[in-house]
């Protein structure tokens, strides 16, 4: 009797135990499906944002190059040109254009449709081939952000005016049905550095000031992190010495990156006078940074090489230098590309320590070297998510596209590279 | 010269007396019968002469380069015609900051008192004296060099193990960057919190209930006395930091548990590095969606449901920040899972338990130090993360436990105190220090403490 009360107690414990099993299997599930889940959402979130900049408004006008108009008798004065009146060559086609707007109010309203940039755009046209000047052509003009940004919006249905009034609208309307509104690819995103003005706004800038404290931060965390992998792995005694750098290391990994900001920012710029904004302290500070992910990836490609080859080395006569030099290095090599690649991606995503040292400033030049004032692209980012603008959304999304992208491709790269050069022993 | 071309220049002179020195040894060598009667391979004699022409002098180089500028504008500023001599700190810096505009043909020059053109014409000159001299000093010291290894290279010269000394102390420099870089981050923060709690009380610093580090500028402001009361941006901290632990952790954990004990081979070749896309994505990008996506959508979800979130809500930061995180908790649980030996596994499953059961029972206890020292490194992590609060949570301090009203944390402040144009030795500025201090050490114990945890576990089962 009493096993059978038991066996019922057994096989009743037995479903919930069953079902206690599949709940918590699912559990699993779901919380791979959230991590999967919010990757998709955040990917789809920023290209839905952000795949419109890449094409810009634009709106074709007959421009006549008049000397009179501009004010200018001579285009090889340099002085003359900066104070000639350029905007007012897009302005009078505009105006010729719209013949029946006569108020100063709509036609300060007219001349908004483009951007305010539009002139200089001629300016710079016109000083390629000065043969134009006094001729009439018809050139597409890049149309301003809030056009832009309604044009657009328009085009996909659900039109977003905002600061537009309804004779604006009007007027793009009558553009777009004889077919002088535009979208075409807007190569301002690519070609040009910072601007208050979405529709001139580029990423050049940023991108350039990227590169230049990528290649200061490679420059010097490499060879240092690869030195200081070697001694540890080859040549450390087991010392006091040798365990507190140990120690060290693995805790400045784990420092938060901003703490490496008001290093930066106490001892390269008060301390030594290092000017702010530019490459190379960013480069110093993301040397500092990445230096603990670099020594600590080279050591483990350092460890991965088999004893055997440093026994056959020094068996020949090789000194211990040689030996590191001759055969552990080389084989080493793939592993600590590796990891400095990875090292690479990771200074380039930082924010956080470069606002510190002052590489957040409004910089419309692009940098042409290691000490002019420049900025990054996740700090361009960061300011231009901050700006009110509406089109700056659009930017910001196109922005951090061209950031992944790269990421993506340093990190497939480092994936290939272990996968190609890595050996097995 | 400037020190680029000084290093231009010590670069050529370094493989000059490489190739001389080689040379060298290969003319000796040639008369005893070839290479095998030196002591070392010809290209050591190289290497010895090129290190002794070039170390020395770089060492100088970067030693002037600290100095130079602050000696030469130390010797302007005492050489100052005596109407000029400034009065306190700041003034210092203006009239040295005029000077070397002036020098630099920055400002113009007419319309300046006399006084500061002989500064300038002074600083000038100095420079001048002082790049001269140093050009002069650096070819003298690096020839000194080549010759000093000159004498010594003879056929018995030991010169591999000279060369191996020099480069083994050139690696050991190496690894004691990371030394120094501990050095500088204590005394950078130590140095200007100390400064700080001159003017601002410790105790009022730690315990103090409100946060306004608007000082005033002139005596007579209304309403700015500025207080650093540092516990409302601890509070958000850990509230922020909080609602992101409690996103993350469940999540970064189920996610390990299942990939390491449910999940087949297929599942986790894709899965597992999908997940870890989450982590090579900056933070920036996090912030971005956080205050353009997350934020707002929170927010109208509120109002549909009668509630009022903050559009700054510590809710919609820390929840992004624990998306973050995920990525970070779950490969570190999967690694102590699975370092868990796989005979307590099946000694569990052979009693009869179920697998979820082994997990909960057996797996996870056996596991749990590594795990509690990975979520310690996770929540070292959120304390420290700066953009995504920076972008998403709020500006102003409030003392709340409430995740849906705006917060503001230490990373945030650190921010806003230093990226705007101030005077460095404002008790505003150096409060960031004061902050950075704090952050610095908690962060700090709790990466040594989970360190050691998870250290002495792994120890256990290898």
């Amino acid at each position: 009797m009493s096993d059978s009360k038991t066996l019922i107690k057994i096989q009743h414990s037995l479903t919930q135990r069953n079902r206690a099993e599949a709940r918590f299997h699912w559990y699993g599930r779901i919380a791979i499906l959230i991590g999967l889940m919010a990757v998709a959402l955040l990917f789809i979130d920023i290209v839905g944002k952000g795949h419109g900049a890449f094409r810009a408004t634009y709106i074709n006008l007959d421009i006549r190059y008049d000397a009179d108009l501009i004010g200018i008798d001579n285009l090889s004065d340099t002085e003359q040109l900066s104070a000639g009146n350029w905007q007012a060559l897009p302005k009078t086609a505009l105006r010729e254009r719209f013949p029946d707007v006569s108020s100063r109010r709509d036609k300060r309203r007219l001349n908004n449709l483009l951007s305010n940039g539009a002139g200089f755009d001629l300016k710079d046209r016109l000083l390629v081939s000065p043969t134009l000047l006094g001729k009439t052509e018809s050139v597409w003009v890049l149309a301003d952000d809030d056009i832009d940004t309604y044009y657009k919006s328009w085009l996909d249905g659900n039109a977003y005016e905002a600061r537009l009034t309804g004779q604006q609208i009007q007027w793009i309307g009558e553009l777009h049905e004889q077919g002088s509104i535009k979208l075409k690819f807007n190569s301002n995103l690519f070609n040009r550095g910072d601007s208050r003005e979405p529709e001139q706004a580029g990423i050049r800038g940023a991108a350039v000031g990227s590169f230049l404290t990528l290649v200061m931060t490679l420059m010097l965390s490499f060879p240092i992190g690869v030195c200081a992998a070697i001694y540890l792995e080859e040549f450390a005694p087991k010392n006091r010495l040798t365990d507190f750098i140990e120690v060290n290391i693995n805790n400045l990994a784990a420092v938060p990156s901003i703490i490496f900001g008001l290093l930066g920012l106490a001892i390269f710029i008060n301390f030594f006078h290092v000017p702010r904004s530019v490459p190379i302290v960013g480069g110093l500070v993301l040397t500092l940074m990445t230096l603990p992910t670099i020594i600590i990836t080279s050591r483990a490609a350092i460890k991965s090489v088999p004893p055997s080859i440093r026994e056959a080395a020094l068996g020949m006569g090789a000194s211990r230098y040689q030996m590191v030099l001759h055969h552990v290095l080389p084989l080493a090599l793939p592993g600590m590309l590796t990891g400095a690649i990875i090292g690479m991606a990771q200074a380039l995503g930082e924010t956080a320590p470069l606002l510190m040292i002052g590489m957040v400033a409004f910089i419309v030049d692009i940098p042409n070297g290691f000490s002019d004032p420049a900025t990054v692209l996740p700090v361009q980012i960061f300011l231009w998510a901050d700006s009110p603008e509406r089109a700056f959304v659009e930017k910001t999304s196109a922005a951090i596209m061209v950031l992944l992208s790269f990421l993506i491709a340093m990190n497939t790269t480092a994936v290939w590279l272990r996968r190609r050069l890595e050996r097995r022993w | 010269m400037q020190a680029t071309h000084l290093l231009s220049l010590l670069i050529v002179l370094g493989s000059f007396s490489f190739y001389v020195s080689r040379g060298r040894s290969l003319a000796l060598a040639n008369p005893l019968g070839g290479i095998r009667n030196l002591h070392s391979l010809p290209s050591y004699y190289g290497l010895h002469a090129a290190l002794w022409c070039t170390l020395p002098a770089t060492f100088l180089l970067a030693i002037w380069l600290i100095f130079d500028e602050i000696v030469i504008n130390a010797m302007v500023m005492t050489d100052l015609s005596p109407e000029l001599i400034p009065s306190g700190n700041a003034s210092y810096n203006l009239i040295l900051n005029k000077v070397a505009n002036i020098a630099n043909g920055i400002l113009p020059r007419e319309s300046q008192p006399s006084g500061l053109l002989d500064a300038a014409d002074n600083m000038l000159s100095l420079n001048v004296v002082s790049q001269w001299s140093i050009t002069l000093l650096i070819i003298t010291l690096a020839m000194s060099g080549l010759a000093w290894s000159s004498y010594k290279l003879k056929p018995d010269f030991r010169a591999r193990p000279a060369v191996e000394r020099v480069m083994q102390n050139l690696l050991l420099a190496c690894a004691c960057v990371a030394i120094f870089t501990t050095l500088g981050i204590v005394f950078s923060v130590l140095f200007e919190s100390i400064q700080f709690f001159r003017s601002v009380p410790i105790y009022d610093f730690v315990f103090g209930l409100e946060w306004s580090p608007q000082t005033a500028i002139r005596e007579d402001q209304v309403g700015s006395s500025g207080s650093f009361g540092a516990i409302p941006l601890f509070v958000g901290t850990l509230l922020v930091s909080a609602v992101a632990m409690f996103i993350a952790v469940p999540i970064g954990l189920m996610s390990a548990i299942y990939l390491a004990e449910y999940a087949d081979s297929k599942v986790r070749t894709y899965a597992k590095p999908a997940l870890e896309v989450l982590a090579g994505i900056p933070t920036v990008v996090y912030g971005f969606f956080a205050a353009l996506t997350v934020a707002p959508f929170l927010r109208d979800l509120g109002a549909s449901v009668g509630l009022t979130i903050s559009s700054e809500s510590a809710l919609a930061a820390g929840g992004v920040m624990g998306i973050m995180i995920i990525p970070f908790i779950s490969s570190l649980a999967d690694d102590v899972i699975t370092a868990v030996p796989q005979s307590m596994r099946d000694g569990s499953l052979a009693m009869g338990a179920t697998q979820s059961e082994t997990i909960r029972k057996v797996v996870i206890p056996a596991a749990l130090p590594g795990i509690v020292g990975g979520i310690m490194l996770a929540i070292s992590r959120a304390i420290g993360e700066t953009m995504i609060v920076v972008m998403a949570a709020g500006m102003a301090a409030k003392l709340t436990a409430n995740p849906l009203e705006s917060v503001t944390t230490v990373t945030v402040q650190i921010v806003t105190l230093l990226t705007g144009d101030q005077e460095f030795d404002s008790p505003k500025t150096l409060a960031a220090f004061a902050l950075g201090l704090m952050l610095f050490t908690v962060t700090l114990l709790l990466n040594i403490f989970a360190l050691h945890i998870v250290k002495k576990y792994r120890e256990q089962y290898e």
